[in-house]
């Protein structure tokens, strides 16, 4: 079971895209691994490096714009991201990061009231943001069907048990 | 209170009385995927299925990369090439048969009523022909290969009416690049478009394809255009006859109700780095330009072939710029050789390219370098979209294109036509 992601946070603005996240250029690479060698790198070339493992990305509005490319969902959870907070996300990219396993957090609140490289926890037994000066947060928590995607690490092991038991 | 268009074809695909919010189980009657299909081969394969659910069902169409432009994507090509030859795919379009949604629109693989997924985010234009169509990743396809089932919430709707006549010289590209500037571009994040109004009723298809490609911008769902005497025509043309058109309950419930009157609408540009950053074409002043892109699923259609040649007829493109042409399909591409399209586009010092998707997303074909300015008929315009992330792409109709492209800087194209 996901319980809890504890990270440092890594700041964005608003309409971050998919070409930004995961560059077209890079479409080609099917490595997850490799993918992840290019996370953010259309924001600056320097960003996949600056990336720690565990890192939260909390984002603005509309995160994950553009193109289906789930690259741009798996570049991300490669390099280490843990959480994806914004407060609202391009539907295919939410669909995208739950597949992939990352999870993915609505919050109109936590944008505004963090700062880059603060520490944050996400705890999703009880639905909370807890911010680096200990004051929390709540946000609306996944339907049950979407956490048993996240909880198997994606949709890929989900249809695989889901077949399994089925036979 | 009535049902929205997708409440009604959601309700009849799950078999279930469903309401917006809710969440259903469907069978998509079309499976698209392009040269990303490579990927939906590998997680398929990560399933462990050994055949997909239904082969009818699943089309795969090479162009985003078309002929390869590298070794990584020729041998993704051979991985897809083999697994539909072992999994007996008949529905595989190899390179050079066109971009998806315009093959799948020219050839028919949806028809009005049905329920298509595709691994593109453009996927939302077979609302043009009005189908409920929307865009997945790869991993998600692999799962309904392997399945047969999507789950989709149903989403809420808004109606977008459209009023007035259009004026010369502004097309539907311009239209919809307004509406994306007044909504923004988060403006309709999972929300069902439906148009209307008597602009729409007199739009081609071609023109309602570009409707509810862009709607994809403001981060549409779907985005349909009601079934009527236009699309009627445009399917019997083609030789279908038959198809279950499914229409919005007059007394339907919209989350948000748009109005729009064209009758003054300027021609749009779209600026960098956002669908939304939208302004009328006489306040672009001196934008110097180095390339041209005239094509793309969003307008490489014949129409847009043919206000191109009207606009370059007997004229030389600016010195220092590049102009490349870019044809949606096989077809379009054909038809316009028949019409002595290409000879004009060749004299006025066009490059013309096979159908396909390379220059709207920087994947080759006329990659933009550092500080570059592009003015493209595409749909994206993000930062380093169209190759270098100091580059500057704008969106335009194919007219202020073809106009920009004489003069080489962004133009009115009014003063051509």
């Amino acid at each position: 079971m996901i319980e809890k992601v504890k990270g440092r946070v890594i700041k964005l603005g608003d309409n971050i895209d998919t070409d930004v996240i995961y560059p077209g250029r890079y479409l080609p690479i099917i490595d997850a691994e490799e993918m992840g060698l290019h996370a953010l790198e259309g924001l600056d070339p320097d960003f996949p490096s600056k990336i720690k493992k565990g890192d939260i990305i909390i984002a603005g509005k509309n995160f994950g714009c553009g193109s289906s490319r789930e690259q741009a969902a798996t570049c991300l959870k490669s390099a280490g991201i843990s959480a994806v907070v914004a407060k609202s996300f391009s539907r295919i990219f939410f669909r995208n990061g739950i597949n992939q396993g990352i999870p993915i957090v609505v919050s109109d609140e936590a944008p505004d009231r963090v700062n880059d490289g603060d520490e944050v926890e996400i705890d999703f037994s009880t639905g909370e943001i807890k911010l680096s000066e200990g004051e929390t947060i709540s946000f609306r928590e996944f339907p049950d069907f979407i956490f048993s995607i996240l909880d198997a690490g994606g949709l890929i092991p989900y249809v695989k048990n889901k077949l399994e038991v089925e036979k | 209170m009535g049902k929205t268009f997708v409440e009604q074809i959601l309700s009849k695909k799950s078999g279930n009385d469903v309401k917006q919010g809710q969440i259903v189980e469907v069978e998509p009657d079309l499976c698209m995927s392009h040269d990303n299909a490579g990927l939906v081969i590998k997680k398929f394969n990560e399933i462990g299925k050994k055949s997909v659910w239904k082969t009818e069902n699943i089309f795969i169409i090479l162009d985003h990369r078309a002929p390869s432009e590298s070794i990584k994507t020729a041998n993704e090509h051979k991985i897809i090439r083999d697994f539909v030859a072992e999994q007996g795919i008949n529905n595989f379009f190899d390179i050079g048969e066109g971009i998806c949604h315009q093959v799948i629109v020219e050839k028919l693989f949806i028809l009005p009523g049905q329920v298509a997924i595709g691994t593109d985010s453009h996927t939302t234009s077979y609302g043009s022909i009005s189908a409920f169509s929307t865009g997945i990743g790869a991993t998600e396809m692999a799962a309904v290969w392997a399945t047969g089932k999507i789950w989709l919430k149903v989403p809420e709707s808004y109606k977008v009416i459209i009023k007035g006549d259009c004026p010369h010289g502004v097309f539907s590209k311009d239209i919809i690049l307004y509406i994306i500037g007044e909504l923004g571009c988060d403006g309709a994040i999972y929300k069902s478009i439906e148009f209307s109004g008597e602009t729409v009723e007199k739009m081609t298809i071609s023109d309602r394809f570009v409707l509810s490609n862009l709607s994809m911008e403001m981060g549409a769902k779907s985005a349909v255009t009601a079934f009527d005497r236009v699309t009627e025509e445009y399917i019997r043309e083609r030789g279908v006859f038959a198809f279950e058109p499914i229409f919005a309950d007059k007394d339907a419930e919209y989350e948000k109700v748009f109005e729009y009157d064209v009758s003054n609408l300027e021609p749009q540009v779209a600026c960098p780095h956002s669908v939304d950053n939208t302004k009328p074409v006489s306040e672009m002043k001196d934008i110097k330009v180095n390339q041209v892109f005239i094509g793309s699923c969003t307008n490489g259609r014949m129409d847009d072939l043919e206000i191109t040649a009207k606009i370059l007829e007997g004229k030389k493109i600016a010195k220092d710029i590049r102009l490349i042409i870019g044809p949606a399909s096989k077809e379009i591409y054909s038809s316009a050789i028949k019409e002595g399209l290409f000879d004009t586009f060749l004299q006025a010092g066009a490059v013309i390219i096979n159908p396909g998707c390379g220059p709207c997303l920087g994947a080759h074909q006329g990659i933009i370098g550092d500080g570059e300015v592009a003015v493209t008929t595409t749909n994206r315009n993000f930062r380093g979209r169209m190759g270098s992330t100091k580059g500057y792409v704008y969106l335009v109709s194919p007219a202020t294109a073809a106009a920009t492209a004489i003069t080489g800087v962004i133009t009115d194209p009014r003063e051509f036509l």
